[in-house]
């Protein structure tokens, strides 16, 4: 595919260095500054053009023309929103722009849908998400996102003595009064999609689809509830420190934070009523100690330096046996901080390389189909797919138990504007639902591909 | 330094030596020649063996940088001129090394400069092969191996960019695998079409295809002993169109393809590089007025030379030795000034001369308004300051060994008409010079140290200086 990156950052680097030598797509880098446009094409072997790539001119350079997708992960978030716009004007392609800024990001949905833009990345956001999955359920060992992040597909496993245990997959509605489904189980190196008779044992690895709010409830009635974190600390308070916190308030775990500056602090005093803010410097062990470093559940540094961070999950690490979350820009040093045996460590900008690299390659599986999301389950063994339905498609208005599906496929889950549906035999896939179908035959193009 | 990486490309260099030696084998046999097919049947078994054991295994270490590159590139041309040369010597027509070396790196860097002084004496086969050097040198061996060996990384633009003349290689499209191979197709592609007019021309096949290579590579070497003197003006007339346009940047052709033909017309080199063709047609052929028995004659005669010379190709029509001062004076200017950057031309290249001129008149602009902030600009964007700078160094280093190896050939006591002309004709790879080594005459008289000191300066003017310069550096080769 021909893919154009415009802005040569740490993302942008990060990008061609997976997409351009690890995928080989055709790259075309785009950068005004033409050291960094330099830095890149020496490097790899992808193709430079400096100029601004918010004028005709550049972006016809750059081949937009021939281009399948364009991301634009500049620093600025309106140069990143404004060339995809022009990109998509002026050719055929999908757009991806990275945008930071939380008041622009509430407006993610209305660029998606209204301005074309396939995919609105935050990168602050996406790390706060993944952190937030991190501290809900520590214990499970696979989280997947879809539908904009409304649902998800978790992978656990069934402890001995767990309610689960001898389960048959049709009563745990029932019995649990919970609403998931189970899409998927691994029992000695085979992956299942389970039908209702399918009873569930001790040992298996199991996903389920659920939405977040779901998810919760079913861990907590599963018995894994001690796992999950009661409060947590957060030390630094930017874009991610509130993003994070608005999650795991939504949740119910209590979030204290620890911000130096106090206007930083008045302003999340506003936008997070439910936390504690605590003006203070992070990295002044006494202050963590008062405000409970020793018996927090979990502890998050998201402070601006790296170092800073590094230094304080250390410490941490020797106070509390608590969950412990470190926050990483540079991306460069990453086997070395893993040896330093930091817990959990989250690196956003390979977090939001990763998004987008998902996405491209869902959409190289689309070209020519509505494949809007794709996650690799069950060991790879499995497809997670997200399709979109359109107004004609031959499943549309049609109750799911007089389809005729494929074998081992399964309807995971519908989400309807804000709504997420698990559904059962009733229910009808609309228009302009997604709809995630778990199969173990892979290349789909078109949600019709499902039926026989 | 990855050396291991080295060796390895250098492997496949020779490797794709070994194949391209197979056509003039070919020929060998279909022309009957049999001591000709032994030859060459040798010499592809030294260089396939010498291939295979350099690069039977893929080195584990992939790193390569601009260093790596430029080394590989220098020592590949250093390689394949070394073995280039076996057919020369083991056919014993050239038994001396030096003078086969000569030769080979003459072919390679599609110089054309030969130190033989009856060609139609050689076999067909080894015509062939000398030909034939042109036509790979041209655009490049590590283009090629680029081209067909599976991306290693992205290394091998470094390749590229060291083997590729111009000051600022860039890439027709993303992938540096698929550039090559445009670049190969369409190079092939205006080949055949040259040999296919030839032959409508009513050339011998055998002249056709080898006037083509040595015009495609803008080369040189002829397999008549009278240059392109004897065929008819017709295919003289031809040949001048396919010089000028193996002349002409590469990526522009490319851009044809995409049908952006407004572009193509917008630059600036190919711009000046057409005025300097047509206004030195125009002086030299008022100025040779009378020589011949028609204006027509004339014109043709001016334009084979004018053509010839500034794509540095160096085919000769007539013995431009015996013209006007003011015309040779034109044809050695324009020898130093060459075709376009990202064309099989040698020469400083029109883009470097345009670069030039343009920091001239900047820094004349700079010196009445000190604080003037002007830019260089080619095409209407502005010429990165690393590339003004590189064409700098590029001038002061061509300059000087330029007057080094005046001084050292020098000592062979030929007239300076003669020295000047030999050093011009060998580092902008024309072929031809003046005097003794005119275009009715050869290198041959040269000691073995010139011709060793122009074959340095064959390779310095088709690699670009620093391929080969940075071989001689110490800190290259320091741990």
């Amino acid at each position: 595919m021909n893919i154009i990156i415009i802005g040569c950052g740490k993302v942008g680097k990060k990008l061609v260095e997976q997409l351009g030598a690890e995928e080989e797509h055709n790259i075309t880098v785009v950068d005004s500054r033409y050291p960094l446009v330099q830095e890149i094409t020496a490097e790899f072997d992808a193709m430079g053009v400096v100029g601004n790539a918010m004028t005709v001119d550049t972006l016809t350079e750059a081949g937009v023309q021939e281009a399948d997708i364009v991301i634009a992960v500049t620093g600025s978030d309106e140069q990143n929103m404004l060339a995809c716009l022009m990109a998509k004007k002026l050719g055929n392609c999908g757009a991806i722009a990275r945008v930071r800024e939380p008041e622009y990001n509430r407006a993610a949905h209305l660029l998606k849908e209204d301005l074309g833009i396939s995919m609105v990345i935050n990168p602050e956001l996406a790390a706060a998400s993944e952190i937030a999955r991190v501290l809900r359920f520590p214990s499970a060992i696979k989280i997947d996102t879809f539908a904009k992040g409304r649902v998800e597909i978790l992978k656990f496993r069934i402890s001995e003595n767990s309610v689960l245990d001898g389960m048959r997959v049709s009563n745990i509605v029932a019995r649990l009064e919970c609403d998931v489904l189970v899409c998927g189980v691994e029992r000695e190196n085979e992956a299942f999609i389970p039908d209702g008779s399918f009873v569930l044992q001790s040992g298996d690895l199991i996903s389920i689809v659920s939405s977040i709010r779901n998810a919760a409830l079913f861990f907590k009635k599963i018995g894994f509830k001690t796992h999950r974190v009661k409060d947590t600390i957060i030390v630094g308070g930017g874009n991610m420190a509130y993003y994070l916190a608005h999650q795991l308030l939504d949740t119910g775990i209590h979030v204290k934070i620890i911000e130096q500056n106090q206007k930083r602090c008045d302003e999340l005093c506003q936008l997070l009523p439910k936390a504690t803010i605590v003006c203070g410097d992070g990295t002044d062990n006494r202050l963590l100690l008062e405000e409970g470093l020793e018996t927090a559940e979990s502890i998050v540094s998201l402070m601006n330096i790296d170092e800073e961070n590094i230094l304080l999950s250390l410490y941490a690490q020797s106070k509390t046996k608590g969950k412990i979350v470190t926050k990483i820009n540079r991306i460069a040093y990453g086997d070395v901080i893993t040896r330093l045996d930091l817990d959990t460590t989250v690196y956003p900008k390979n977090i939001t390389a990763d998004y987008i690299v998902r996405f491209v390659r869902a959409k190289k599986n689309s070209i020519g189909s509505n494949i809007e999301t794709m996650h690799l389950i069950l060991e790879d063994k499995a497809e997670a797919l997200e399709f979109r339905i359109c107004e004609n498609s031959p499943v549309a208005n049609i109750t799911i138990d007089k389809l005729k599906l494929k074998k081992n496929i399964l309807i995971a889950c519908i989400s309807r504007g804000q709504k997420v549906i698990i559904p059962r035999g009733r229910d009808t896939l609309l228009p302009g639902d997604t709809v995630i179908v778990v199969t173990l035959k892979a290349g789909f193009q078109d949600i019709s591909d499902i039926l026989e | 330094m990855n050396y291991k990486m080295i060796a390895y490309l250098l492997g496949w260099v020779l490797k794709i030596e070994a194949v391209t030696m197979a056509l003039p084998l070919i020929c060998a046999i279909l022309y009957g020649e049999q001591r000709m097919v032994g030859v060459f049947v040798s010499c592809i078994i030294i260089c396939l063996f010498t291939g295979l054991f350099f690069s039977f295994r893929r080195p584990s270490r992939r790193s390569f940088y601009a260093k790596e590159g430029f080394v590989t590139v220098g020592l590949s041309w250093i390689a394949i001129s070394l073995f280039g040369a076996l057919p020369f010597v083991f056919s014993g027509f050239v038994p001396n090394f030096v003078d086969a070396l000569f030769e080979t790196i003459s072919g390679f860097t599609t110089t054309g400069s030969s130190i033989l002084t009856d060609v139609e004496a050689l076999p067909k086969s080894l015509l062939f092969w000398r030909s034939f050097t042109h036509w790979i040198g041209g655009m490049g061996v590590l283009v090629f191996l680029v081209a067909i060996i599976p991306s290693s990384g992205g290394g091998n633009m470094h390749l590229i960019r060291a083997e590729s003349p111009g000051p600022a290689v860039s890439k027709l499209v993303p992938k540096v695998r698929s550039t090559a191979a445009i670049l190969y197709k369409i190079y092939i592609f205006l080949t055949l079409v040259q040999i296919g007019l030839l032959l409508a021309g009513g050339m011998p096949v055998f002249d056709a295809i080898t006037m083509t290579f040595g015009t495609a590579g803008t080369g040189g070497f002829g397999v008549l002993n009278a240059s392109a003197a004897n065929y008819s003006p017709y295919c003289q007339w031809v040949i001048t169109v396919f010089m000028l346009i193996f002349g002409v940047d590469f990526s522009l052709y490319y851009l044809l393809l995409l049908r952006r033909g407004k572009d193509v017309l917008k630059s600036a080199e190919l711009r000046t590089y057409i005025l300097l063709v047509i206004t030195a047609i125009g002086f030299i052929t008022w100025n040779c007025i009378g020589m011949y028995k028609t204006f027509g004659e004339t014109l043709r005669h001016g334009a084979f030379q004018v053509a010839s010379i500034i794509t540095t190709t160096g085919f000769a029509t007539t013995n431009f030795d015996i013209w006007p001062v003011f015309s040779k004076t034109i044809l050695v200017l324009l020898m130093f000034v060459g075709a376009c950057a990202g064309s099989t031309g040698g020469g400083i290249k029109v883009s470097r001369v345009l670069i030039l001129m343009k920091s001239i008149v900047k820094e004349i602009k700079t010196a009445a308004h000190p604080r003037n902030t002007m830019k260089i600009t080619m095409n209407g964007r502005i010429v990165a300051h690393e590339t003004v700078r590189a064409v700098n160094v590029y001038m002061a280093s061509y300059l000087l060994i330029f007057a080094l190896s005046l001084l050292i050939i020098s000592l062979d006591n030929f007239d300076f008409t003669t020295n000047f002309t030999s050093v011009a004709a060998t580092i902008n790879n024309v072929g031809p010079g003046l005097a003794a080594v005119g275009p009715t005459r050869n290198f041959f008289d040269f000691s073995a140290l010139s011709k060793l000191v122009l074959s340095f300066n064959m390779l310095v003017g088709r690699l670009e200086i620093f391929p080969i310069l940075i071989l001689f550096s110490p800190s290259t080769w320091k741990k």
